[in-house]
């Protein structure tokens, strides 16, 4: 029960460094970023060709996973994505979608389809029993990490310049422009920011959630369920919600397996429904 | 401007004639029976998308209404029609009526929670809809053969006479001519007033309201013509293929009618045949050249598109139509206006 739990947690956190940057790109620019995952993709096969083929220490390629996406997000960002802030929801869709036909196609092709693994150092492996609770030492890691991330991103929202900054621009756009505040690069940055984060847990992830091309369009819908339910508006909002899919989604595969993903489809309809903005986030 | 409940009635029947470029479409559909005899399989499938994004177009061309779930509506469809013919009803049309009816069902019970608020909304909403019934067709083995697929579907002659035969003949006429048969009922409705509502309500929904047009009634109505349409195609994929996947759930369904429609132009009701013509040559093309990747140019397509501008590149085919049928086309489409920005 607590092990759930405990699993529960650490999927929820894993989830949440994967789509908190998705939330930023919605609440800030609106902007449906379906292409999230495959950034998350590409911190994944980053990490598991520099330890599986190059014998880099897992730990070692963690920032590298960080970075790539970045500047992938970056660049992208600026060439392409800036051209499609003002359009209509379907076509930032379509645009995305378009975008991830051709990662998962690209990796396909360079990658081959199977699955990849990543070399995890022997420290992190194995289990440890506290309390009575059964506790991987890689969940555990993964806890505390995140965990980590969570705060460090919260402290710098809510107690830096650039967090007020973003955050004016986020309520806002057009005043924040108005006040000087140069929203176009605090997007760009903050896209990076984000990219790169979900390259990160794409990495750290690879061991939980399995790394291959379609990875992208596997876990879509559960950074879109994240987002939808935890609101855009805040940090804590997709937090909450990634901590309560999670440890939703572990206990439903192991109470009620043959229900498989219904539940949490299921609740992102319910909520979508019945509080369209989020089950976090105020009403505006 | 229209004036007067006259002229709308006079335009309304102006533009229900029948042009020659559309006798001429419909003339070369017909004589593709005779002429590319080698083609079937591939024309069939053509046929099928068409119709599959012809619903589309009726709820995103004329009501404005986005979705990324409507593969929901043609798989269950394909299923309807697929069991019903596994299990001993081997008449086409009625698998086709119930496919149809089971669509329109689920379209109508959905319908209330995917007319409810922003695009974004929709777009989740329906996308978690399809996903749901997916998932319900992976689990519910037993009935939908799961992974494996549906096999055993063995379809009865169409009316009594024809026979599917191996070279796809009769199904293709048989798609060719159901498909006809539904694009005239969709032409029909769309030249209505029902159809000039449901533009109204498209271009500017509170002003719609406001002179009087019940509009969650209309978009609840046509939602639902466009799921059975939706679930016509899917049953005709199933007839005519004589099995079903659980790829017609798929994500990359939706997906692929939507680019299908997007390619064809929005709101013309040609848009989806025209568009399914272009994919399916496209991908048939494509797939030759490097197989199992052909997604990765359909994915360079779509991003070249919106980035040039879906209405600009869709304008080119409407335009070219517009004046081979002599008509100028109306207002600019604006499919979906700027979201307003939340105050």
């Amino acid at each position: 029960m607590l092990t759930i739990l405990f699993d529960g947690i650490a999927y929820g956190m894993l989830l949440f460094v994967l789509a908190c940057g998705l939330a930023v790109t919605l609440g800030l620019m609106n902007f449906v970023n379906l292409a999230h995952g495959a950034f998350a993709m590409a911190g994944g096969y980053v990490t598991s060709i520099l330890t599986m083929r190059m014998g880099v220490p897992f730990l070692a390629t963690l920032p590298i996973a960080f970075a790539a996406p970045a500047l992938l997000g970056l660049v992208l960002e600026r060439t392409l994505y800036r051209h499609l802030y003002s359009r209509s929801h379907l076509d930032q869709v379509l645009f995305c979608i378009g975008l991830v036909f051709m990662a998962v196609a690209a990796v396909d092709y360079t990658m081959g389809s199977q699955q990849q693994f990543v070399a995890i150092p022997a420290w992190l492996q194995g289990r440890v029993e506290v309390l009575g609770i059964q506790m991987g030492v890689y969940r555990s890691f993964i806890i505390l990490v995140c965990g980590v991330l969570a705060l460090a991103l919260q402290l710098v929202l809510t107690r830096t310049r650039f967090g007020s900054r973003l955050r004016a621009a986020v309520d806002d756009p057009r005043v924040a422009r108005g006040l000087g505040i140069n929203v176009g690069a605090i997007f760009a940055v903050t896209f990076a920011v984000g990219s790169g984060l979900a390259g990160f847990g794409g990495a750290l992830g690879a061991e939980l959630l399995g790394l291959d091309p379609t990875f992208p369009l596997k876990f879509m819908i559960y950074f879109l369920i994240v987002v939808t339910v935890g609101g855009t508006t805040s940090i804590t909002g997709p937090f909450l919600a990634s901590l309560l899919l999670g440890v939703a989604d572990v206990a439903g595969k192991y109470y009620v397996p043959g229900f498989g993903a219904f539940v949490i489809y299921t609740l992102m309809i319910a909520v979508l429904v019945v509080r369209p903005q989020g089950l976090f986030a105020r009403a505006r | 401007m229209i004036r007067t409940s006259q002229e709308a009635a006079a335009r309304l029947t102006r533009r229900g004639r029948w042009s020659l470029p559309e006798v001429v479409f419909w003339a070369a559909a017909a004589a593709s029976v005779v002429l590319l005899p080698d083609r079937y399989l591939l024309l069939n499938e053509i046929v099928v998308i068409g119709l599959f994004a012809l619903s589309l177009d009726l709820i995103l061309g004329y009501a404005g209404i986005v979705s990324l779930g409507h593969a929901a509506f043609f798989g269950l469809g394909a299923y309807v029609a697929g069991l019903l013919a596994k299990h001993g009803v081997a008449d086409p049309f009625l698998g086709l009526g119930l496919a149809a009816a089971l669509a329109a069902a689920l379209g109508l019970a959905t319908s209330f929670f995917v007319l409810r608020g922003t695009d974004l909304t929709k777009l989740m909403v329906t996308l978690g809809f399809a996903l749901v019934l997916a998932e319900i067709a992976n689990q519910a083995a037993w009935l939908t053969g799961g992974a494996d697929g549906l096999q055993g579907v063995v379809m009865g002659p169409v009316l009594g006479f024809f026979e599917f035969d191996i070279f796809g003949r009769t199904a293709y006429v048989y798609s060719l001519a159901v498909t006809f048969a539904l694009f005239v009922v969709a032409r029909r409705i769309v030249v209505s007033p029902f159809g000039l509502s449901l533009k109204a309500i498209r271009d500017n929904p509170l002003r719609a309201r406001a002179v009087g047009i019940p509009v969650n009634r209309r978009l609840v109505a046509v939602y639902t013509l466009s799921a059975a349409y939706a679930g016509v195609a899917g049953a005709l994929l199933a007839q005519t293929t004589q099995f079903v996947s659980l790829d017609v759930l798929a994500f990359h369904r939706s997906a692929d009618v939507l680019l299908v429609l997007v390619i064809g132009g929005v709101g013309y009701l040609y848009g989806g045949l025209v568009g399914a013509v272009l994919f399916k040559v496209l991908q048939d093309n494509l797939a030759a050249i490097t197989p199992q990747y052909w997604h990765f140019w359909i994915g360079v397509l779509l991003v070249i598109l919106v980035l040039v501008g879906r209405d600009r590149v869709a304008a080119a085919p409407q335009a070219v139509w517009g004046r081979l049928t002599g008509r100028r086309s109306a207002a600019p489409l604006r499919l979906d206006p700027k979201p307003v920005e939340d105050a």
